[in-house]
Order: structure tokens, then C-alpha cells, then sequence
């Protein structure tokens, strides 16, 4: 039986409320109800703003951004499960842009602790911070948050639906509650008689829903915990799934952008009489910083685009990525940021018999490379503007637009489309506001505006270049004492002042995270943060600073495990086995899936990492083979702990998906600057692991950690370790400076 | 001077300039939107079409040099009328954002016109200049071996 008095604390409630053409049932409620946005039409009915009922059949609304991580068809399945609908009868949509759908479980990870040692002190603060994304509308697909956030909501939403629903067969047929079943969409009566949702919608608006109700145990369950057929396959295999770049709309123009590559810098001045004699162009637009072209064609509108002659002024920030990087090594001789662990006493550690050893790490400046380059269509009415776009944080962008052409946010609409990759690149705004403008420009035409793959290149919020000092201390094979040192710019405060007009006060968790945070228990630990904040443009990008941290930390531990004569998994196996079992249950699956302790044939070699991050650690081992002097990745397995596996396939696909992202950019991605523009601006020289490289990769999901954990990032940040850790495995070579084919060939 | 394209079966009058790549003519004029853009510069093949039978990248294409009828993701099949490769990708379930899936699904199509049996390796050779930044190759390579039984008919 589910607490309500729980559930309130939780700050979620459903209700009922009347609204404009209908009623509305299980509106979040904090302090006040917040108002419901599904706007119903002509025969339909809100039940609440997750579930729909009208004639067609039962739509649910995901409200988190479709990326390929599969929320359209898990969040549909969570309602599902209590509501009783056919998987083939369910319909999905996104729905509109609301502050009812906040994601209280990004704030989860904002505590500055560990994530594997909550206490009730934590979880209580968890709670009382999950209000702060409410009040600011915080609707934002990222930080594998989705499943954590919706798994209770969800079900409760169905549970209560289906309720509402019997009970309102239940006043229609004169039988009691305890008398029907639900099944299929419809409520069955104890003779036969069948009454379908749709049926009983209306009358169930007008009930108060039910104060306490069953969500139904784990052995029950019909489609969680199952391989559910996605709901967006089928469109996806037959090109007819619409991504923000395809929209069509009657008398729509194409645009793109070419903003200064000096990012953050001036444009001089410009001249765009050839462009605008060009075939099929419409007008050059100023937008101050850059221009955009209008035309019958994209094709027509690039063309043009890069017939315009510009004068560029210079960037804010220094000209090189070597200088750059200099200045962030440097970061890491002044004060520290933040120091979120300081167990024990790192700085006396060491007995003079001790082994000790020190090693620095660097990592470039990465994109987001989503194969849907930037893109947005937007329709300006004059007092209002539609667009359209494939935004994990809708809410921001319809602010952001709104103020950018003089609207208030409630004339703007955001419809969010399927994305083609976000990978966090889609929370930012820069594409919706950049459209909406083009839009004000061509007010009553509706412009499709899609980047160039350069232009998405060249403009990026970049994962940033990192530092790390490391510095260990071993003694009788085990790791007395871990001191780590990260330098890097702030991810977090400048995407925050970007988003919200204010950075967060206190220590950078985020900076830190996947290394001040590790589950192994080493008496003396201390990791402390370097901020090293640049002009340069940056955000969140798969898995954020475990990304990098992930690498530092990992690398080093083999490091120190080979300095202490251990075998590398066995070193982190016993430090992990005294702080996290989870933990320690992800590194025993991968020795035996990997067959570890096996001999290895001659010409081969494997490595091992572990993160624990987005609440969920992962273990994995890479398998490497020379070939000819170049390396090939032959295997990789892959052991996670997301506590409730609700799809195996999709979380399946998630782990291999994050590690190709991870190992994609530790192998060959690396955005350098020269004369302060982006170098990189194709996948010609920014490419990604093609199929030809890709290994056989078997996965585990494991079940212990006891509650629900993120899978789309967490398999990112092991996968640069392990690479690097099999490498040195194969040719005793430490690579320490990514990406690793600076140093070395692969197999292509 | 609207230039002639049959593109899935139907024979369409272009009015767009000869250098025009056949992507743009698809997406922009035709309204095709199956067929993506991805890098302009045929490094991803998120464009890949088929032109009289073969696959191609439809972003190096020019209006004027397309040489034969045009087959789209759109022509291949449709949601109730799947063609052999698009089934087993529903069956092996490899998308995920879904973006390249179109050209990953006309590149395989290709692939299996010519080798109807492919190996590892055969599939590695055709299927590699196809990016997927969601790293669906796994579910891919099954998904081949699948179609490929499908269309022997075994």
C-alpha cells in the first residue's frame, strides 16, 4: 500500500481539477495546484496531465525528451503497468512545455556526497531539494534522471486513473469497486459486461480520485521488468519519425546560421550583396553576431551563407587550446575550489617504506557531434510563435525565445519533436532563440532552420579540457592513500548562469564527480576541485565530469595497482568490496563474464574500470588485439547495478550506446582552437567509432542496489579507462593524454 | 526548366537549379524528410538513397547527374507494408535516436542485393561509412543477418 503521506512529503499529489472543456484528474500539487497544460479538445478528457482518453484510445504523455534512450516507450510503460491498456493501444506523445512536468530527480544528484552512501539525513534533503526544480519549471531530460524520477509518479498516475475509472463504472453498472477488473483499456463486470475507457471518461472526470491506492508488487508486473517493443520502431525504420529538421509547414522558407566562429566575439561588419543574387535566396539576415540566409532550399540557404563576406572580431578567450590548456594546468598551483572528500590524513599518509607515485592526466575539449546537426522550425503570428523543436529542456526554450523577440513566455509554444542525439548538447537554447529571431525577421512565414554540420561543429557547448594531478601511495598491495587534484572549467556554474540567471553557491560537484565520489575504501582520500573558468563556451555532455574524471581516476588505479604488484581488477575488488557491495558486484560479474583470470594469447590484452555515477556503478572490460601495429577492440563486457532493471533492452542498449560514445572520443575526438576558431568541422576530422571498429559486446544488468538507477550515462565514463588500461596491458605503453590515436594507430 | 525525377515509382517535375544535391531536392521540394541530413560531405551516409537499384549518398548527387529513378526510405516500405530489412530491424529493435537509421537501412538493403548471404565482415565493408553516434552496430549486424534469411527465404 502506497503512503500518501509519503507521497505528499515527496511534493507530488494527484488530485482533480476542474479546467477550460473538461476536468483534469492528478495534477501535481505543491503548496498550490500547478495549472494543468493539456488543453483538452472536442471529445476528450484529461484524467491527468501523464494520461489522455479519448475516442481513438488512451494517449500518454512522456514529457521527458525522446533522444534514443527510450523514455517513449519506459514512461508509457510505468503508467501502463496500473492503468490496464493494451501495449498495442497506447499512443505516446511528448505534450507541451509545463512546469507539471518538472524532473525532480536532477536535484538528486546535487547533494555534495557520495551517491552509494545515502543516509536519511540525505534522502530527506534529496526530497526537500526536489522542490526546487518545481518552482523554476525545471522540465529537463538529462542526468539520467527520467525512470528515477517518473517510477513512482507514474505508476501512481495509472493506478489512480484506473481507480477513477472503476469506480465510475461502478455508480453507471450499480456494483461495487471490489467486484471489477480492469483489463485491456476496459472495466469487465463479474456477468461479462465490458466498458472501454473511453466510455468512462467523462463520468470519471467528475470523481474524486481515490486517497489511497495499490501499486501492484514487482511479481505482478506485465511490461516492466520486460523487453517492451519500443513504441517509436516502427516510424524509425521507415523515415517516418519527425525530427525538428523535419518539419514541413505550408509556405515554409529553409534558413541557416553562420555565427562568428570567434565564439562569443563580434561581427564587424559584413557584406552580402553576392549572396543575396544567389538563386533561390529570399534575404541575409543580421542577427549582430552573425547572419542568417532564408531561401527555397537549405542547400540554396548554405550556399549563400558562405558567400557572405564577414569581418569578425576576436574572441574572448585566448587563441590556442595549448594556451588554453596551460591556463587550466596552472589552476592547479592556486587554491582549491572545493575538496568534497578529505578522509584520513593524505598529506602524512606515507611511511618512508611506502611506494608512491604521481601522475598528471589531460583530456581535450570535446562536442556533442549528435548526427541531427542543430536545427529548429519556427512560425512567428505576430503576438505569438510556435516552434518546434527537439529541446531536453522545452521550458528554457520558450523563455529564452520569448525574450528574444519581445513575446511574453505565454505566447510562445514549444512542440518538442523526436532529436536526433542530445547527449546534453539539446538543453541548451542557443538553436530555439537563434530560429525564433529568423522567424521575427519573416514574421508570417515559417522557417525550418537547420545548421550545417561545420556550423554545429564550430558553435558547440564543449565538454571541457581537463587536468588531473594524481598522486597514490600504496602499501602491502593495497592503496594507503589517493590524492586527487582536477583542474577544468566550470561546467556547472556557466551552464547554470546560462539557464537561470544565477550560479549555484558552494562547492562544484560536478566538477569533481566520478572521482571525489568512488566506492573503494582508501583510508587517506582526498580529492580536491581547480576551477579554471574560460570564456569558451561549455556544457553538459554525456555523463559530464565523470567523463573526465572517470578517465583520471580509473587510469590511475591501475597505475597504482601495477605499482602495488596486483592484479588491476583484484586491487579495485577488495577496495570496493569494504564500501559498496553493488560496486563490488559489477567488478566480480565482469571478471567472470571476461573470463579475467583466463591466460590471455599472445598479441592481446585487457583492461578494467569501474564508475559509479547517475547512480548506477558499471564495470567494464575491454579486450584489445595488435593488428599489424595497429589496435583492434576485439571484446568488451559490460556489468551495471540499475537496482530495477524496467527494460532490459533498452537499458541493454543504453550501456553499449554509452560506451561507443566513450570510447569514440577517448580513441579520436579532440576540438582543438587556433587563432581562437574551432579547428575540427566534419566527422571527416572529428569521426566517431565506425561499425568496422566496434567489438562484440555482452552485457549484464545486476539487480542489488536497491533502488532505480540511470542507464544513459553511467557506461560512458569506465570506457576511456578501460581502453587505456588494455592498451597498457597489451604494450606496457601508459597513455595518460587523450585521445589515444595521438599516440597510436587503431584498426579502421 | 523543372527537371524530371522519379523518385519511388512517381514521377515528379523539378524546378530547382541542375546543382542542386538530390538530398535537398528530396527534402526541401519533395517534402521526403525520411532521407537526413547529416554531413554534407558524404562521411556519415545518413543520406543514402538508392538510384537504379544502387546505393548512393544523395548529398554528392547533383539534380542534373541523377541517372536513373530514385528509391527513398519512404519507397523502400512503409509502416504497414515493411519491406524484408525494415522487419528485422523492428525485430532486433536497433534504434535509438533513429536519426541514421534511414541510411543505415537503404545501405543494408543495398548490401543484401549484392551479397546475400554476408558475413562479419561483408557487413563491416558496406556498412562502415554509415555513422551511428548511438552506437547501435550490434542490433545492426543482427539485424542484417536476420533480413538477409528473410530475403533467401530460408
Amino acid at each position: 500500500m502506497a503512503d500518501w503521506g509519503k507521497i505528499a512529503r515527496r511534493s507530488f499529489l494527484i488530485g482533480s481539477a476542474a479546467m477550460a472543456g473538461g476536468v483534469a484528474f492528478g495534477v501535481w500539487q505543491y503548496r498550490r495546484e500547478l495549472p494543468n497544460p493539456l488543453r483538452p479538445g472536442e471529445g476528450e478528457v484529461t484524467l491527468n496531465p501523464w494520461i489522455i482518453i479519448d475516442q481513438q484510445g488512451v494517449t500518454l504523455v512522456a514529457a521527458r525528451a525522446e533522444m534514443g534512450q527510450g523514455v517513449y516507450t519506459t514512461l508509457p510503460a510505468l503508467v501502463a503497468e496500473e492503468l490496464d491498456v493494451a501495449w498495442d493501444q497506447i499512443r505516446v506523445i511528448h505534450g507541451p512545455a509545463a512546469q507539471a512536468y518538472y524532473n525532480a530527480g536532477l536535484m538528486s544528484h546535487a547533494l555534495p556526497s557520495t551517491d552509494y552512501d545515502r543516509t536519511a539525513w540525505q534522502e530527506m534533503m534529496v526530497e526537500a531539494m526536489s522542490v526546487i526544480p518545481k518552482m523554476i519549471g525545471l522540465q529537463v531530460t538529462g542526468g539520467s534522471t527520467s525512470t528515477l524520477d517518473a517510477y513512482d509518479r507514474l505508476r501512481m498516475a495509472g493506478a489512480t486513473a484506473r481507480e477513477t475509472l472503476k469506480q465510475a463504472a461502478s455508480v453507471r453498472l450499480g456494483l461495487t469497486t471490489s467486484s471489477l477488473l480492469t483489463r485491456d483499456g476496459r472495466v469487465i463486470a463479474p456477468d461479462g459486461i465490458e466498458l472501454s475507457y473511453q466510455d468512462l471518461a467523462e463520468e470519471a472526470a467528475a470523481i474524486d480520485p481515490p486517497r489511497r491506492v495499490d501499486l501492484r508488487p514487482a511479481s505482478q508486473w506485465k511490461y516492466l521488468g520486460r523487453s517492451m517493443p519500443r513504441l517509436d520502431m516502427v516510424a524509425k525504420a521507415t523515415g517516418t519519425a519527425s525530427f525538428a529538421t523535419d518539419i514541413r509547414l505550408p509556405g515554409m522558407r529553409f534558413a541557416t546560421v553562420r555565427m562568428t566562429p570567434r565564439l562569443g566575439g563580434a561581427m564587424l561588419s559584413y557584406d552580402a550583396g553576392a549572396a543575396e543574387a544567389m538563386p533561390g535566396v529570399d534575404r541575409v539576415i543580421d542577427l549582430g553576431t552573425g547572419i542568417a540566409v532564408v531561401a527555397n532550399t537549405t542547400w540554396a540557404a548554405m550556399q549563400a551563407a558562405e558567400a557572405v563576406e564577414i569581418s569578425w572580431g576576436p574572441a574572448p578567450y585566448p587563441e590556442t587550446s595549448d594556451t588554453m590548456l596551460d591556463i587550466i594546468r596552472a589552476a592547479l598551483d592556486g587554491p582549491a575550489d572545493s575538496s568534497l572528500r578529505d578522509d584520513g590524513d593524505v598529506d602524512n599518509a606515507a611511511d618512508p617504506t611506502d611506494r608512491v607515485i604521481e601522475a598528471e592526466y589531460t583530456v581535450p575539449w570535446l562536442a556533442h557531434a549528435t548526427m541531427e546537426p542543430m536545427s529548429a522550425a519556427a512560425h512567428h503570428m505576430g503576438d505569438r510563435l510556435e516552434v518546434w523543436a527537439g529541446s531536453q529542456a522545452p521550458g528554457f526554450a520558450e523563455r529564452a525565445a520569448a525574450e528574444a523577440v519581445g513575446l511574453d513566455p505565454a505566447q510562445v509554444t514549444c512542440h518538442v519533436t523526436f532529436m536526433g542525439g542530445g547527449f546534453g548538447r539539446r538543453g541548451e537554447t542557443d538553436f530555439v532563440v537563434l530560429a525564433a529571431r529568423i522567424a521575427q525577421a519573416m514574421q508570417g512565414t515559417p522557417v525550418q532552420v537547420t545548421w550545417s554540420r561545420e556550423e554545429d561543429m564550430r558553435h558547440d557547448f564543449y565538454r571541457p579540457a581537463a587536468v588531473a594531478r594524481m598522486r597514490g601511495v600504496l602499501r602491502a598491495g593495497f592503496a594507503q592513500s589517493l590524492d586527487g587534484r582536477v583542474a577544468a572549467p566550470s561546467v556547472t556554474r556557466q551552464s547554470m548562469l546560462r539557464m537561470t540567471g544565477t550560479a549555484p553557491p558552494g562547492p562544484d560537484k560536478g566538477h569533481v564527480e566520478g572521482m571525489f565520489n568512488q566506492p573503494y575504501a582508501i583510508p587517506n582520500y582526498r580529492v580536491t576541485g581547480h576551477l579554471a573558468d574560460l570564456d569558451v563556451p561549455i556544457g553538459f555532455w554525456r555523463s559530464v565530469g565523470n567523463s573526465f574524471n572517470g578517465f583520471f581516476m580509473e587510469s590511475f588505479m591501475d597505475e597504482m595497482a601495477h605499482a602495488a604488484g596486483r592484479d588491476p581488477l583484484a586491487f579495485r575488488l577488495d577496495l570496493a568490496e569494504r564500501e559498496h557491495a553493488p560496486s563490488a558486484g559489477v567488478l566480480r560479474a565482469v571478471a567472470e563474464m571476461s573470463a579475467w583470470a583466463a591466460p590471455r594469447p599472445e598479441g592481446t590484452g585487457k583492461g578494467v574500470a569501474m564508475t559509479h555515477s547517475f547512480h548506477t556503478p558499471v564495470a567494464v572490460v575491454v579486450e584489445v588485439a595488435d593488428r599489424g601495429g595497429a589496435i583492434a577492440l576485439t571484446r568488451a563486457w559490460i556489468a551495471c547495478d540499475v537496482g530495477t532493471a524496467l527494460d532490459p533492452a533498452i537499458i541493454e542498449a543504453q550501456m553499449v550506446g554509452g560506451l561507443v560514445y566513450g570510447l569514440s572520443a577517448a580513441m579520436m575526438e579532440e576540438i582543438s582552437f587556433a587563432g581562437g576558431e574551432v579547428q575540427q568541422g566534419n566527422y571527416t576530422d572529428y569521426d566517431a567509432l565506425r561499425i568496422s571498429q566496434m567489438p562484440q559486446v555482452e552485457v549484464r544488468l545486476l539487480e542489488t542496489s536497491g533502488h532505480i538507477g540511470g542507464v544513459g550515462e553511467p557506461s560512458t565514463p569506465p570506457a576511456a579507462p578501460a581502453l587505456g588500461n588494455a592498451i597498457y596491458d597489451l604494450r606496457g605503453e601508459r597513455i595518460r593524454d587523450l585521445p589515444f590515436n595521438r599516440r597510436m594507430r587503431f584498426v579502421v | 526548366m523543372p527537371t524530371p525525377l522519379t523518385v519511388n515509382g512517381t514521377v515528379h517535375s523539378v524546378d530547382l537549379p541542375d546543382d542542386v544535391p538530390l538530398l535537398w531536392v528530396l527534402r526541401d521540394a519533395l517534402n521526403l524528410t525520411g532521407t537526413k541530413y547529416g554531413c554534407g560531405v558524404a562521411a556519415c551516409g545518413a543520406c543514402t538513397v538508392h538510384i537504379d537499384g544502387e546505393a548512393v549518398r544523395s548529398c554528392q548527387v547533383a539534380l542534373a547527374d541523377v541517372w536513373g529513378p530514385v528509391t527513398t526510405i519512404e519507397g523502400l516500405g512503409q509502416p504497414e507494408t515493411l519491406h524484408a530489412v525494415q522487419m528485422a530491424w523492428v525485430a532486433h529493435q536497433v534504434a535509438q535516436c533513429g536519426y541514421c537509421q534511414s541510411g543505415q537501412i537503404m545501405q543494408a538493403a543495398d548490401l543484401l542485393n549484392r551479397t546475400p548471404a554476408p558475413t562479419d565482415a561483408d557487413i563491416d565493408d558496406a556498412m562502415a561509412g554509415n555513422l551511428c553516434r548511438c552506437g547501435t552496430y550490434p542490433r545492426i549486424r543482427s539485424a542484417i543477418h536476420t533480413a538477409a534469411a528473410t530475403l533467401r527465404g530460408a
